[in-house]
């Protein structure tokens, strides 16, 4: 497995509305204790109001996930969503700055534009997740990740309910580690049991 | 798809931004780092830049690239009653509120290329209150004030603009608040009559008026801290007391030190009403 994931200080999970029951896999398997704040981007229509963080919320008890406030400290324990039609990126000082400018790859949220921002402020502390969806997003995100020193994982894209994406990372990112879904849910406990 | 883009290291930035300062007043020293390194870094993919340095010496020596820049690196995406809850809270509960002054100042901080403004403008219309109103639109970019004077927009948005328009309490034809020529839509005269734009940096221009509501939307996002605490500041200063802010709806006046002086109108849409 690429890297050495003992100092993982963030870890960046991006996919398609289609990725949602994954996600919700990673999320219920996460340990009670788990400290590495996440990251999770996931497109969605732009101008229909979104229950998607009402879900997330429902699908766990004990963890909270938060739609962050401009500027907003990211907490240990945390997991955050990326709020509807803004791009999420990352500050040095490890706080959120919300931007409402064009949409990269028709998208915004834009994986790509959060897991370049990560990978500057995080390098080698970053974990970057790639699940199923249907364009190229996350590819050039994945890329600078595994630039910077940081873990680049894909999911399997024979696993994924629209492959085009992870397939695209397979296809041009270097040094990527392509996991099942299952596998994902171990690397990332993993990581958390490495980690601070 | 995987080439790597221009980078730009921070000092880099900070040499950049300085001589963008010291050369044309601008300063964009306290703007949000993450936004100005992407898209600097942007602008120089699309610009043909190879390296910061170049760029940097270019935007020294000629006036038209500096143009060009200002135009391209701040952010210039808005839409017509973007957030229609938001304009639904304007229009039940603010509006009515408002009715009770005899002239309505009201200040656009940051408006772009006006769509949020001719919003404004149809609620103030229908609720009756245009005639006396007056709307100061402001933005840093004089590209975008000249081109919210104009009050053309793309004929293709209106219809998503009308979806919101509805969604936000519209009960008119949105279609009878524009003239279509072509490929534009022409924001009706009268609408606009109370309008003024005109260029204000927020940075390092201050206070110009009195008013009873202060809209800035989705501007802040682009500044850091200590930037958002300066320009809450200059809000307050001009604002009435009970006047109305109203931010993005991922704001927040947690982070500046006048919470206190403001109390929550609605939580959800982000507005504020000064009350000390």
């Amino acid at each position: 497995m690429a890297g050495n994931n003992t100092n993982i200080e963030l870890i960046t999970i991006g996919g398609s509305a289609g990725s949602l029951p994954v996600v919700l896999k990673i999320i219920k398997s996460l340990p009670a204790s788990f400290k590495v704040p996440i990251v999770i981007v996931i497109h969605r229509q732009r101008n229909v109001s979104s229950e998607l963080v009402k879900i997330l919320n429902n699908s766990s008890a004990s963890k909270k996930i938060i739609e962050p406030d401009d500027k907003e400290t990211i907490g240990d324990s945390c997991i955050y969503l990326a709020p509807q039609n803004y791009h999420l990126l990352i500050e040095k000082d490890r706080t959120f700055s919300l931007d409402y400018s064009e949409a990269v790859l028709f998208s915004r949220p834009s994986i790509d534009v959060t897991f370049e921002s990560a990978a500057r402020v995080y390098k080698k502390k970053l974990a970057a997740v790639l699940l199923t969806g249907a364009n190229s997003d996350g590819t050039t995100g994945l890329s600078t990740v595994v630039h910077r020193g940081g873990i680049a994982v894909a999911q399997d894209p024979s696993t994924a309910e629209y492959p085009a994406m992870p397939l695209s990372a397979v296809r041009n990112v270097k040094e990527l580690t392509v996991l099942s879904p299952e596998g994902i849910v171990k690397f990332l406990a993993a990581l958390m049991s490495n980690g601070k | 798809m995987t080439t790597q883009k221009a980078d730009i290291t921070e000092d880099e930035l900070d040499e950049m931004l300085n001589v963008v300062n010291t050369t044309y007043g601008y300063d964009f020293s306290d703007y949000s780092r993450a936004s100005m390194q992407r898209r600097v870094s942007r602008f120089m993919d699309t610009a043909g830049y190879k390296t910061a340095v170049d760029l940097t010496f270019q935007l020294k020596k000629d006036r038209s690239v500096f143009d060009y820049f200002l135009q391209r690196i701040t952010v210039n995406v808005t839409e017509m009653f973007r957030d229609p809850a938001f304009y639904k809270v304007i229009r039940q509960e603010v509006l009515p509120v408002l009715a009770s002054y005899p002239i309505i100042k009201i200040w656009h901080a940051g408006c772009s290329s006006g769509e949020e403004v001719f919003s404004m403008a149809i609620l103030l219309s229908e609720a009756g209150l245009l005639k006396r109103s007056r709307i100061y639109a402001t933005d840093v970019n004089p590209y975008n004030v000249e081109k919210a004077k104009k009050g053309i927009l793309p004929l293709n948005v209106m219809k998503e603009y009308n979806e919101n328009y509805i969604q936000s309490g519209g009960q008119n034809d949105f279609a009878s608040y524009y003239t279509s020529l072509y490929n534009n839509a022409i924001i009706r005269k009268d609408l606009r009559e109370n309008i003024l734009f005109s260029q204000h940096n927020l940075v390092t221009d201050q206070a110009f008026n009195e008013f009873q509501i202060i809209l800035c939307r989705n501007v802040m996002i682009y500044f850091n801290r200590r930037l958002q605490n300066r320009v809450i500041h200059l809000f307050n200063d001009s604002l009435s007391t009970f006047g109305y802010l109203a931010l993005g709806i991922k704001e927040s006046l947690l982070f500046t030190d006048l919470q206190n002086k403001f109390e929550v109108v609605s939580k959800d849409e982000k507005v504020f009403r000064r009350i000390k």
